[in-house]
């Protein structure tokens, strides 16, 4: 079976794989067959919050391939993220046609309401679905196609990378919250109607949307596990672990970090071509560096270089944020802010790291046990 | 005379000695430019002397002329108004001004003079013009208008115009001047030919020159029009330059036009230069502000290779360090910067020391976890201060010598508040550099950066030595609060707004180098507000952070690189 050998050894990887198929089964059930008195039912508001947690799973896998397996800690991928969600909000849009306020059949609202006569070039072909869905996989690879190329061949490392991918991320806010770029400025794009003919308030284009969502984490899962367990894989671990001596192996390292490093921005477009049709809505905050911090974060609460944990980390956390910012507002960022420094400081694994120890510990007493016996 | 400007002379005069101290001063001198950093901070109370009163030799006489104008005769009043002129007291000018306006009264009973000012449906409220008092208020019956006529309206506009013009003080009489520009008054125009001619003081005469020149454009003789034109020749006033466009409009004669043409360009000319000028002073004024928050982050970023995302956070905490204090000495707004100073330092610094201490000390040699601990950080002092304070944005006054402006030339004004910041920039920046170059601190926070292992066995307590480098980078952060909360909103986000300019500018300038940091500041700074006018603030940003990230990509250890082994990792 050779579709499976990526996931050999991953126990880890393996369990997460079934809970996922168990909940892609049980979730639509629950919501559409079980009656809504029912303690057992599953609210539409529950499924798409579930469905929004497994597209920041997927964003935080991206991210966990290129800082767990290549070193780079990337504090712009909110950026790919975003522009991948733009870009299917600027299919929805063309989708909304004459049931916008203005009633424009062309244009958005929100250009009409600037007095634009025509559309823009960079809006033609949104109303076909299939460029739409190769622009969200195309935009947010080719930037960090060219961003990779200029800044892995002049060999920006560390530190540096960080921070210039943070600066791109927040030079592309400042320019979406700019109402000439035509995405909408601060408002974002919003409104939608539906995906594909079909209604996007209804629960069956949810249901099918949470489904995508669980299919696209399973199958970028699936690929990032494919691509670490490759021989790319293990020279990007080497990469990571002593750049200059794999350089001097003779391995172009640029070109092997080029290559996962605009993967990973490509899944981070899917991801965020899955969120927007759930939420309802993008705009330029989704720009903001906090948040590809955040997500960074994610990442390193579930453990670096495990690519599962990516997925816990993105869960818990944002599960916590549900709970939290609903109960006690006040204490989230108190809660979130200590758990960055009690998870950096205390626990550099992450959640994957500490499960693996405690594995290791219950089999530890055995081997002493036996070895007294 | 602002009341801020000794402030000023303070400043400037220290800054020379300092720079001088910089090149060639030796060992410990920098404790004596504390010293006078101290006389400085002292120096501030001396600024609000009183203004002199002008002497009121002729009270009687003057309040002898003034009861006089309770007569029915227009002659008489006439010659009392004269006279009252005449006398030069402080008190003619708003009286005659009065009586000109048709607001100078006198009451039935006992004929006082008196200013009124309505009150209620049918009073007046009463102020002796002589002494001032207020006298309660009365019925409109109970007092009678002075009157005047037209003949007495033009002696009187003349009377006023050389009263001011006469005035014993310079600084009254350059005001009374500038009031005049673009009066086309024949009486005024003639008082200001009359104190033209014996007026000693450069400025006002200059200003006297203006006026009487704006209004000989209109004279018949073509020559009188080339020597008025002479006159306002790149005059930066802008009625002279709105008169010489009108000029432009109907004037037939050639040679006039002609001339009106040259000194419209000359006009245009010299207001491109101070708009440069302008560009320039605010883009060192946004600089200054980008070195203020970025300096603190050269020191623990360059200095210690630890990424402080909590840096903006404590730039917040020094900004809100500043509204306690102001809110601890209610009414001392003017004194209360100088105490933030100090005690922004301190509290951040304190803060600094603190997370140094408890938490960026397990993670040296990890820098990029440095900084998901530092953003969990800044996190949490952005709750503490909004559960603490207020989530709103809180209120920092500006003290009096803050406000105002510096007026270089007529078309040029440079703000206090950004001219103080950035020389307080520049102070900060000298200061850390005496710190980090003059002090046995300094010498072995460079130490162990350069070499820990080193530092260590020649017996530089290197916990130490990080602990109170992050404290003092936390410190200046501190400063750079205070300085910001004189410019922009204080709340509990103000921070975030600033740390990835400073990243930029510390990234730009190149790590561990503080003249790096004080350059690529001033650039980043002189260059955003170049583009402005042209590409707008946001585009202006956006493509200042496009060129850094290309940038990078040429130098990747930006402008002014580190050299030697601590380079290498």
């Amino acid at each position: 079976m050779g579709l499976l050998q990526p996931l050999k050894g991953d126990t880890g990887g393996q369990i997460m794989l079934a809970v996922l198929a168990v909940i892609a089964i049980l979730v639509p059930i629950l919501n559409l067959l079980v009656p809504e008195g029912s303690p057992l039912h599953v609210s539409t508001f529950t499924v798409t919050l579930l469905g929004k947690y497994l597209t920041y799973a997927l964003l935080a896998v991206a991210v966990d391939l290129v800082w767990g397996y290549l070193g780079i800690l990337s504090l712009g991928h909110g950026a790919f993220f975003a522009l991948g969600g733009y870009a299917m909000g600027m299919y929805l849009m063309r989708q909304i046609g004459d049931r916008g306020v203005y009633g424009d059949p062309v244009l958005p609202d929100f250009m009409v309401f600037l007095d634009w006569q025509q559309l823009p070039w960079f809006w033609q072909g949104f109303d076909q679905f299939w460029y739409a869905a190769l622009m969200i996989l195309l935009v947010p690879g080719l930037l960090a196609f060219v961003f990779g190329w200029l800044a892995f061949r002049s060999r920006v490392t560390g530190v540096y990378l960080s921070i210039i991918t943070q600066a791109l991320t927040y030079a592309l806010m400042l320019a979406f919250f700019r109402n000439e770029m035509g995405f909408g400025g601060n408002n974002g794009l919003t409104d939608f109607k539906e995906l594909l003919g079909f209604d996007l308030q209804s629960d069956g284009t949810r249901i099918g949307l949470f489904i995508a969502s669980v299919l696209a984490l399973a199958l970028g899962y699936w690929a990032c596990r494919w691509i670490v367990t490759s021989k790319l894989g293990r020279v990007a671990v080497a990469v990571r672990d002593a750049e200059s001596r794999v350089r001097f192996i003779g391995y172009r390292v640029d070109r092997v970090k080029l290559a996962i490093w605009t993967f990973s921005a490509a899944l981070a477009g899917m991801a965020g071509a899955l969120y927007v049709p759930q939420v309802g809505i993008i705009n330029p905050g989704e720009f903001s560096p906090l948040n590809s911090i955040e997500l960074v974060f994610w990442v390193a609460i579930g453990g670096r270089a495990t690519l599962y944990g990516a997925v816990i980390g993105a869960v818990l956390v944002n599960y916590g944020k549900t709970v939290f910012t609903g109960a006690f507002p006040e204490a989230w960022l108190f809660v979130l802010g200590g758990l960055f420094v009690l998870v950096t400081v205390f626990l550099p694994t992450g959640i994957a790291g500490l499960l693996k120890t405690l594995k290791r510990r219950r089999a530890e007493p055995k081997t002493i046990q036996e070895a007294s016996a | 005379m602002p009341v801020g400007f000794p402030f000023l002379r303070f400043l400037v005069r220290s800054i020379k000695i300092m720079s001088r101290f910089g090149v060639g001063g030796s060992g410990r001198k920098w404790v004596r430019m504390l010293g006078l950093l101290l006389l400085l901070i002292t120096a501030t109370s001396s600024t609000a002397t009183p203004k002199a009163e002008p002497a009121t030799v002729l009270a009687a006489a003057f309040n002898e002329q003034v009861s006089r104008l309770t007569d029915r005769s227009f002659k008489v009043k006439e010659a009392a108004a004269q006279a009252i002129a005449e006398t030069g007291d402080a008190r003619a000018i708003p009286l005659l001004k009065a009586l000109l306006a048709g607001d100078l009264y006198y009451r039935k009973d006992d004929d006082r003079i008196v200013y009124v000012a309505p009150a209620g449906s049918r009073g007046w409220t009463l102020t002796d013009a002589l002494s001032g008092e207020a006298l309660g208020e009365v019925g409109r019956r109970d007092v009678r208008k002075i009157t005047v006529n037209n003949r007495m309206r033009s002696a009187l506009r003349t009377s006023i115009a050389a009263l001011t013009l006469a005035s014993p003080d310079p600084a009254l009489r350059l005001r009374a001047a500038r009031e005049m520009i673009g009066s086309d008054d024949p009486l005024v125009i003639n008082a200001v030919r009359t104190q033209l001619a014996v007026e000693d003081d450069k400025p006002v005469a200059d200003a006297l020159a203006l006026v009487v020149a704006i209004a000989d454009l209109k004279q018949p003789e073509a020559e009188s029009r080339l020597a008025a034109i002479e006159v306002l020749h790149g005059n930066l006033y802008p009625q002279a330059r709105n008169a010489l466009n009108a000029l432009l409009e109907s004037e037939q004669n050639s040679r006039v036009l002609a001339a009106t043409k040259a000194a419209l360009d000359a006009i245009d000319r010299k207001r491109q230069l101070n708009s440069s000028i302008e560009t320039l002073f605010f883009g060192l004024s946004l600089g200054s502000v980008l070195v203020l928050a970025a300096i603190g982050l050269a020191i623990t970023f360059g200095v210690m290779g630890v990424i402080n995302m909590a840096h903006g956070e404590l730039i917040m905490i020094g900004a809100y360090t500043t509204y306690l204090v102001q809110q601890a000495m209610p009414g001392l707004t003017d004194w209360s910067l100088l105490v933030a100073v100090p005690a922004a330092f301190l509290v951040s610094g304190a803060f600094g020391v603190a997370i140094e201490r408890t938490v960026i000390r397990f993670l040296y040699g990890r820098p990029l976890e440095t900084l998901l601990a530092t953003f969990g950080i800044s996190l949490i002092l952005q709750q503490l201060v909004r559960t603490t304070i207020s989530a709103q944005n809180v209120v920092v006054q500006n003290p009096s010598w803050m406000s105002g402006s510096l007026q270089l030339n007529p078309g040029l004004a440079l703000t206090y508040n950004r001219l103080y910041i950035l020389i307080f920039g520049l102070i900060v920046f000298a200061l850390l550099l005496l710190v980090l170059k003059r002090t046995a601190l300094g010498l072995q926070v460079r130490a162990v950066s350069q070499n820990r292992a080193m530092a260590r066995a020649m017996g530089v307590r290197s916990a130490r030595v990080d602990a109170l480098t992050f404290g003092l980078g936390a410190g200046i952060a501190g400063i750079a609060g205070v300085a910001l909360s004189q410019l922009t909103n204080v709340g509990p986000n103000m921070g975030q707004a600033y740390i990835i300019d400073s990243f930029m500018v510390v990234v730009f300038g190149g790590v561990g180098n503080l003249w790096g940091t004080l350059i690529a500041g001033m650039t980043l700074g002189v260059a955003n507000k170049l583009m402005e006018p042209w590409a707008g603030a946001v585009l202006a940003k956006i493509m200042v952070l496009v060129f850094i990230i290309l940038f990078i990509q040429k130098r990747p250890r930006g402008l002014f690189p580190q050299r030697g082994r601590a380079a290498a990792d």
